[in-house]
């Protein structure tokens, strides 16, 4: 009836469990935010093994 | 040091002098610009402060050019389309940063120490970008605007703040958008890292305790 | 000296232990090159979201007898704009209790929209002489018959055991001029007369939207082009975007509510309905609060300590935490 049910575009893809819905560029997004702030804990510094102006390392 | 008086030297008698000196005083050049770090600040997690901030650059460059060019002009012109891309990926990047910089931060209970003001600040931040965000959907002139408008409305209304951050205003919306908000975000990031530098990186939580260990273990061997 | 008390020393005081070098108007370039890079490599491959907004002339040619109810109740004063609230016009509004924030700064951008979406947009342009004639009936009758006619056609036009929404199926009443005047602001809608005149009647200048908005809201068109789009409020709508795109996910904290069975109530009455109701005051009182302790997490007792008893802080200074002076 209405031209618009029909969307011209596509609409992303949801993922539902229940009443909880999200899209998947939105969880894309999401997921890599969860996994650089994982990485970021996880992941060795580069130089932090190295020497520095002080002490040294073990 | 033949010519210039040391700050402690310096004995103001204007206003200005008085500011120039606990200007001085609180943040000198060198740790303004320091030339070295703590040893403990080695972590991926210290660089997403920065890229916030290179973000919020990019943020501010791409709407800067949508704003000289006016509010449709990204609907007519590739060239436009391109640059309102930039912009909505600067965003979530923005976004995205963030958040991990704001969770690193409380796992490093980075208010310890005086830093209270850094923490109130960056939280401050990221609540007025939220609203920079709605602001900024709400000004696309685009179905997305309609639709964003007409939902956010209620939950302001409901707050009595839609009395006068009327998102389905779009001259009110754009000014706020383009100025105000970004003003408001642009000073509090400033004073955020003028306060980072005032007090330095928070110390690990168990410096003491390391100190402490390594004292014994000078002691023993 | 104990070690929690050097250790509030150690924070307090400028660092006096090991340094590394360290070049903060290097490490800032790298920054900016990383972010520039990844930002026009993003909007290289994905592009942006750009669905052209809808308009009352596309409302009245694909969705006419929607237009023309939502035109009825806007003339009968039945309309969600018409019964709103501050800040549009007097009435209720969202409550806590006793406590109804909308209403402590009143109307501050007053819609009447029998007459802002109405009566002025048909005068502000040269009508049919028909038109015109139902404009005179209508200025002439008191307001006590305007409401008459216009409470008998929205009536009519919603009896679900008779015209039931299709405006060829009204029967003859008692209307007066007001089906002239909705044929009237019909037809500007059909011709695009009314997106033009709409926002500032008689005006040249417009920068405000929210009379569009509102009108076009209080229709279906735009509530279906929505749900079409998968943005409805109860469906996480506000984090979603048009488009295959991410959209505001920074919002998940306060669209999570309204996906809660409490503030998504169908009941009629009780606790719920009660939430349900007044769903946007509550759950922006939430976040609020929430906002609260986030900013004020350094003098929460309890909150502050987090970080210590669950020692994540481990992983992110643990070269520090090995680091011996004497190997």
């Amino acid at each position: 009836m209405l031209g618009i049910t029909d969307p011209p575009v596509a609409t992303p893809t949801f993922i539902e469990w229940g009443w909880f819905s999200i899209s998947i560029p939105n969880l894309i997004v999401i997921g890599v935010m969860v996994l650089l702030f994982a990485l970021a804990f996880v992941l060795p510094f580069p130089g932090s093994h190295g020497k520095d102006s002080t002490g040294d390392e073990s | 040091m033949s010519t210039e008086q040391s700050v402690e030297e310096f004995v103001p008698t204007t206003w200005t002098g008085k500011i120039r000196k606990s200007a001085q005083r609180a943040l000198p050049y060198d740790k303004l610009m320091p030339e070295t770090q703590p040893a403990y600040v080695a972590s991926w997690i210290y660089v997403f402060g920065v890229l916030t901030i290179a973000a919020l650059a990019m943020i501010i460059v791409s709407g800067t050019i949508l704003s000289i060019e006016g509010p449709t002009w990204w609907h007519e012109s590739s060239t436009g389309h391109f640059v309102n891309s930039l912009h909505f990926w600067s965003v979530q990047l923005f976004f995205l940063f963030m958040v991990i910089h704001l969770w690193g931060k409380f796992w490093m209970a980075a208010w310890r120490g005086n830093r209270a003001r850094t923490w109130i600040t960056g939280v401050i931040a990221f609540v007025i970008s939220i609203a920079a965000g709605l602001s900024g959907y709400a000004v696309q002139t685009n179905f997305d605007s309609q639709w964003v408008a007409f939902e956010a409305k209620d939950g302001l209304n409901a707050t009595g703040v839609g009395a006068y951050f009327s998102v389905t205003n779009l001259g009110q919306m754009l000014m706020v958008h383009i100025f105000l908000l970004p003003a408001v975000i642009a000073i509090i990031v400033v004073a955020h890292v003028l306060f980072v530098r005032l007090r330095g990186v928070v110390p690990p939580i168990d410096a003491a305790l390391v100190e402490e260990r390594n004292r014994v273990e000078e002691m023993q061997s | 000296m104990s070690v929690s008390m050097r250790q509030r020393e150690i924070e307090r005081q400028p660092w006096a232990g090991p340094k590394r070098k360290y070049d903060i108007v290097k490490e800032g370039t790298i920054a900016v090159v990383v972010v520039a890079i990844l930002t026009i490599g993003l909007a290289w491959i994905f592009s942006s979201p750009d669905e052209p907004a809808l308009t009352f002339k596309g409302w009245a040619t694909s969705a006419p007898e929607n237009f023309i109810v939502t035109t009825v109740a806007e003339i009968a004063g039945t309309s969600d704009s018409a019964s709103y609230g501050p800040p549009y016009n007097a009435g209720e509004s969202q409550a806590i209790g006793p406590i109804s924030p909308a209403q402590w700064p009143g109307v501050t951008q007053p819609i009447d929209p029998v007459n802002d979406f109405v009566i002025i947009p048909l005068k502000s342009q040269q009508q049919p002489q028909g038109v015109m004639t139902a404009l005179q009936q209508w200025d002439a009758a008191t307001p006590d018959q305007q409401m008459t006619w216009a409470t008998n056609l929205d009536t009519a036009i919603n009896d679900p055991e008779g015209a039931d929404g299709d405006p060829n199926k009204v029967p003859d009443g008692d209307y007066g001029p007001t089906t002239t005047l909705t044929a009237g602001l019909f037809h500007m809608a059909t011709s695009g007369a009314l997106d033009g005149v709409l926002p500032a009647p008689g005006q040249f200048f417009n920068t405000n939207s929210t009379k569009q908005i509102m009108f076009l809201g209080d229709g279906s068109y735009l509530d279906d082009a929505g749900t079409a789009f998968h943005l409805q409020g109860d469906l996480w709508g506000m984090m979603n975007e048009t488009g295959n795109f991410p959209g505001q996910q920074w919002l998940m904290p306060f669209s999570f509510w309204y996906q809660l069975p409490i503030f998504n109530s169908a009941d009629e009455t009780g606790f719920a309905a009660t939430l349900t109701a007044n769903g946007d005051i509550y759950i922006l009182s939430i976040i609020g609060v929430f906002m609260l302790l986030l900013i004020f997490v350094p003098f929460i007792p309890g909150l502050r300590s987090i970080p210590r008893w669950i020692p994540l802080h481990r992983l992110i200074w643990r070269a520090y935490y090995r680091r011996r002076t004497q190997p």
